[in-house]
């Protein structure tokens, strides 16, 4: 267990690590990524019980299952520095014979990757297989997603909401990454989905929100609140409400950084503004 | 050999875009749907002037699709855009159903199609779109060379009556085919004559043939150069008048060979005057992270490949 000031500089190198990733190649998915840093970090520290090894089938562990795939630079960051593989490895995000593509896939055997996303909507199905197959196994272990807001307009996510509630896949907790932005503009202005609790909860979900979604003591004590709410007969699902770009004050509140690198300038006006902490990959 | 002149590389979706702006100025019943991907498609211009003619559907290209269906009935001509994986396989059944076997006048407009979208990797880059489309009965399956060409193929298309794929990229290509062109849908392009082997390519592999039949002929090689911009219905005459003279064919397309248009090629060929075929095409793989030229490269579609392949046929005639 690590302590508030240790996590929030693991959140700070994560975000370094992201800038320099995608700043590299030029291309990836900088805004949701920072926003959900303390997300990630908070999972992979504070809550979810993992095995020392990585292996596909995972029992015995929690499970964690990205469907907003375009916000791999989070997560390869975090698996790198919990240990899955090289932090080195990081610099070859997105080149060619890498194992970290630009999207996150099992194709080249990245450890901490159970199943390719990118295309959007179809994380949450997977999840709730996965955490059938935990019950079917008697693994009393939890199975965690976590899905962009403009994600949610993929009906794929409907027909999963339906089944979790209907047939009580309460050993899932899902969250959403509720930031009000998506690739044209605000989610408000390409499609509003309207208010998204009392969705979740019309289909039959326990449904909570954590405020501060860049807080890492808030973010840690709502999934740990979201933990005590599995096993009841529902899924549960987390608002996570997330600044995009949070961490680098030219990247937030806007939809401008969902898939844009910054440039040479740009990257070092980023990084003063998150100086280092466990040292650059 | 002809010689043919790079005007300056410009994206094939940008032609996409420039042909949706004339078509807003042109023709009242087009109308054009988007997925959540309007800056990638490039059709800003189209709905600042006819803003009640687009339709924002949000990341749900299922539901475009059957929206698309509808509005064909009461005569408007729907242009959706997305990416080509999620113009094809995502809603695979939605278009086979409300769009194909009802023969509704939807033009499904695919950007980011292949490899060459680069970084983004495998999930995106869809090598299978042609084979899927050229399957339904009905669909017509157009991927043009260039810039200048997807402009006049999407203006052309909206003339066309029935269901059209129209597929085209995201990387710059070479743009040399000619300004304000007219596009002939079905109607091969005969681009260079020549008399030792017939090169059929679709696409920006279309430079890349262009490029290889020029270091061929330094060779003493001829080369014939098609442009098939057309996959489906496909100009079977123009195969077959050009391979009785070479007697060998090379088919290049940034596609998996499965389900490409190398195998309607060998189809027409087995069935009328069987000659010996080099493919290039992804061989039954899925793509990965890198660039344009990186990935070219390492999955052999480029103009080396394509050189090399002529080598290997013409030792089989
Ligand atoms: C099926 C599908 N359609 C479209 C896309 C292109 N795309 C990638 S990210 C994105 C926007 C996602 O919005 P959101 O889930 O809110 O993520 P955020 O922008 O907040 O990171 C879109 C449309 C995709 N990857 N998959
Ligand atoms: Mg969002």
């Amino acid at each position: 267990m690590s302590n508030i000031q240790q996590l929030n500089d693991l959140s700070t190198q994560v975000r370094r690590d992201i800038l320099r990733m995608v700043h590299k190649v030029n291309s990836g998915h900088p805004g949701g990524s920072l926003g959900c840093t303390e997300f990630f970090v908070s999972l992979y520290n504070e809550i979810m019980e993992l095995k020392d090894e990585f292996d596909m089938d995972g029992i015995g562990e929690d499970l964690f299952f990205l469907s907003n795939g375009h916000i791999s630079p989070v997560f390869y960051s975090v698996l790198a520095r919990k240990g899955y593989f090289p932090v080195e490895e990081l610099s070859t995000f997105r080149m060619i014979d890498s194992r970290l593509q630009g999207h996150p896939t099992t194709h080249e055997g990245l450890p901490g990757i159970r199943v390719a996303s990118g295309s959007l909507g179809q994380g949450m199905s997977v999840a709730i297989g996965a955490a059938l197959a935990k019950k079917l196994n008697k693994d009393n272990h939890l199975v965690y997603s976590l899905h962009g807001d403009g994600e949610l307009q993929e009906g794929q996510n409907w027909e999963a909401i339906m089944y979790a509630a209907a047939y009580k896949v309460d050993n899932y907790i899902a969250t959403v990454d509720y930031n009000g932005q998506q690739i044209d503009g605000a989610t408000d202005d390409v499609l509003p989905m309207g208010d998204l609790k009392t969705k979740f909860e019309a289909f039959g979900w326990d449904v909570m929100e954590i405020k501060e979604g860049n807080n890492i003591e808030a973010v840690i004590n709502g999934m740990k609140e979201a933990r005590t709410r599995t096993g009841k007969g529902k899924p549960v699902c987390v608002l996570l409400h997330t600044v995009m770009g949070h961490g680098v004050d030219f990247m937030m509140y806007t939809h401008a950084w969902h898939g844009k690198a910054p440039n040479d300038e740009q990257l070092e006006k980023a990084l003063a503004q998150n100086p280092e902490t466990l040292g650059d990959y | 050999m002809k010689k043919y002149t790079d005007t300056g590389k410009k994206d094939t979706r940008s032609g996409f875009g420039a042909g949706m702006t004339v078509l807003g100025r042109t023709n009242p019943n087009v109308v054009a749907l988007c997925a959540d991907l309007i800056g990638s498609l490039k059709i800003q211009e189209f709905i600042d002037e006819n803003p009640e003619r687009f339709f924002q559907v949000g990341i749900a290209e299922a539901n475009m699709m059957g929206m698309a269906a509808g509005l064909t009935i009461g005569g408007k001509i729907p242009f959706t855009g997305t990416f080509a994986n999620f113009s094809t396989g995502r809603v695979y059944d939605q278009i086979r159903q409300s769009i194909a076997y009802s023969g509704k006048n939807v033009k499904i407009c695919a950007s980011h199609a292949g490899l060459t979208l680069g970084e983004d990797g495998a999930t995106h880059q869809i090598l299978e779109d042609i084979g899927l489309m050229k399957m339904l009965p009905g669909m017509t399956v157009i991927n043009p060379c260039d810039y200048n060409q997807t402009k006049a193929a999407t203006i052309a298309i909206a003339e066309h009556e029935g269901p059209v794929y129209l597929r085209f990229g995201r990387p710059s290509v070479a743009n040399f085919t000619p300004e304000d062109q007219k596009f002939e849908v079905g109607k091969a392009i005969l681009l260079n004559e020549g008399t030792d082997v017939t090169i059929i390519a679709t696409g920006h592999l279309v430079w890349e043939s262009l490029l290889a039949a020029e270091a061929l002929e330094a060779k003493g090689i001829s080369a014939e150069v098609i442009n098939i911009h057309t996959i489906k219905p496909l100009d079977e005459e123009a195969i077959l008048a050009s391979v009785a003279k070479t007697g060998c064919v090379v088919t290049a397309e940034e596609h998996n060979y499965y389900g490409g248009l190398g195998e309607s090629v060998a189809r027409v060929l087995v069935k009328n005057q069987p000659a010996p075929q080099e493919f290039i095409a992804t061989n039954d793989t899925f793509g990965e992270s890198g660039t344009p030229a990186q990935l070219m490269e390492k999955y052999g579609l480029n103009n080396k490949a394509i050189e090399k392949a002529v080598e290997k046929v013409l030792k089989r005639k």
